[in-house]
């Protein structure tokens, strides 16, 4: 591990300053993924502006522009956002999709920023002795080839086929999300979908952010109407892995027929994938088994698979089903 | 860069200079003799660096030593410092080991997963989110899945935790 300064900004613009002034600088949160990179070789800054101090770690009803939201401050535990009792009750597929991720230590140490920040990645992006795309440009990609169970079938390039590995991401897909940003240039709000990113030929970066961007709060729209929400994850042990494939899925009926409903994939891409020609597909319907594989696979019209991936488009068919069918039933009854 | 740091640790305060690339866990077990916590996969994968860092479970592999400055750290050591805490008891009635080498952070990971309950945070499993937590074989299999244990001493585990689960 290469020498490393530890700077504790006492603001959250002196830490966005910090970053900018030190190329070599990174921001230190809760540290799950960071320490681990650090470890393994993968992530090698010199300067460390840890942020895991700074009082960004309210869960507060805030009156927006656009309506009420509810502020999640960057710093708040992934433990604690999902035993909130608003998180619980109005966004269960936030706590649902935060309980299927990591285990009781990590979720007591990850971030809401930093859950949300970890790294799009695979195996070989962990192995430096392998050709990584982005970890080091230009070197090739190794999962092409190699161990290809986890490897993306939407959205993929010839040079990165890693998929994002948050829960967290794919529900807060579906609640149309905005994230707090406090850059160099002071603070802006980003729709959620935009701020992770596909590979394309810059698989080196993993979001829309720069370098000294500091996440500080998610903001959530707390809308009068109801919406039904959940996430399914499929893995290959009961507990504490990646997902194969995971639904994050939010719906509003009236009289048997959608009124609202959104679904976003996880497992499937270098970011969490929002099916949003699904969607399309079934605004106005009844959600049954038919109608939800139609849309299904009108979503996977682009997808691509092989010998190791052709698994998931029959899982996320199947998941996708099973996860609206028992929302639509919860939300009729 | 060293830095010089503050830690009460099992209740004893310390002040100890540690290299800013330090983990805790190595801070603990390699410059204050605490060699309670252990070092199993020393990526966060297996639980056995399991303390409670300021009062709830977390690994101290992932943690560096110089971003927790001021903490207090409790170590299974320091859970049994007088006598056997209860987790400790239900661990020697039901056999909850064999090597013994998860045992220290089983016991933390149990101590704080117990603790999260009673504050009403829900699992996975947890069917209805808005209910009491319901402590049964599913719910303690999923609350402890962050602690692997090679030896395969599940049953004897799930037995001691399920015995300390009820006080």
């Amino acid at each position: 591990m290469r020498a490393l300064d530890h700077r504790r900004p006492a603001t959250a613009q002196e830490a966005v300053d910090l970053v900018a002034r030190h190329p070599g600088a990174t921001f230190l949160a809760g540290g799950s993924n960071l320490v681990d990179h650090l470890k393994l070789g993968v992530a090698s800054p010199d300067v460390l502006v840890d942020v895991r101090r700074l009082p960004l770690d309210g869960i507060e009803r805030v009156e927006g522009e656009d309506g009420a939201v509810l502020r999640i401050g960057a710093n708040v535990r992934n433990s604690d956002l999902a035993a909130h009792p608003v998180v619980r009750s109005r966004f269960p597929v936030v706590a649902r999709a935060l309980l299927a991720g990591a285990s009781g230590q990590i979720r007591n140490q990850a971030t809401t920023a930093g859950n949300l920040l970890q790294r799009t990645r695979c195996v070989y992006f962990q192995d430096v002795t392998t050709p990584c795309n982005k970890r080091e440009p230009g070197t090739g990609c190794s999962a092409l080839e190699g161990y290809g169970r986890y490897n993306a079938i939407l959205g993929a390039s010839p040079d990165c086929v890693a998929t994002h590995p948050s829960d967290l991401a794919v529900g807060l897909a579906v609640l149309d999300a905005t994230v707090v940003v406090l850059g160099l240039e002071g603070e802006r709000r980003i729709p959620f979908d935009e701020l992770h990113r596909l590979p394309g030929d810059r698989p080196g970066a993993d979001t829309t952010l720069a370098r000294s961007d500091l996440v500080t709060a998610v903001e959530l729209p707390l809308d009068p109407d109801v919406h039904r929400s959940t996430y399914t994850k499929v893995r290959d042990r009961a507990s504490y892995a990646f997902a194969l494939v995971s639904v994050a899925a939010s719906v509003r009926m009236e009289e048997g027929r959608t009124t609202d409903v959104r679904l976003a994939w996880g497992g499937v891409a270098h970011k969490p994938w929002r099916a949003r020609r699904a969607e399309a597909a079934l605004a106005g319907q009844q959600i049954t088994e038919d109608a939800v594989r139609a849309a299904v696979d009108l979503e996977l019209e682009t997808t691509t698979t092989n010998r190791d991936t052709a698994y998931k488009v029959a899982m996320l068919r199947n998941t996708t089903v099973m996860t609206l069918l028992d929302l639509a039933e919860e939300a009729s009854r | 860069m060293d830095r010089e740091i503050s830690l009460v640790v099992d209740g004893a305060s310390h002040a100890v200079t540690v290299d800013s690339r330090t983990t805790l866990l190595d801070t603990l077990r390699e410059r204050l003799g605490n060699t309670s916590p252990k070092k199993g996969c020393d990526h966060g994968q297996c639980g056995s660096c399991t303390v409670l860092l300021d009062g709830r479970r977390h690994l101290t592999c992932l943690a560096l030593a110089i971003a927790y400055d001021g903490s207090e750290v409790v170590t299974a050591a320091g859970l049994g410092a007088d006598e056997p805490h209860l987790v400790q008891r239900a661990f020697l009635e039901h056999d909850g080991y064999q090597c013994g080498y998860c045992t220290p952070g089983q016991v933390c990971s149990a101590v704080g997963m117990l603790a999260e309950a009673k504050q009403g945070h829900p699992s996975h499993v947890t069917e209805d989110l808005d209910a009491a937590v319901e402590l049964d074989d599913a719910e303690l299999r999923e609350r402890m899945s962050g602690n692997l244990c090679r030896c395969g001493a599940y049953p004897g585990i799930l037995a001691a935790v399920r015995r300390a689960a009820r006080g």
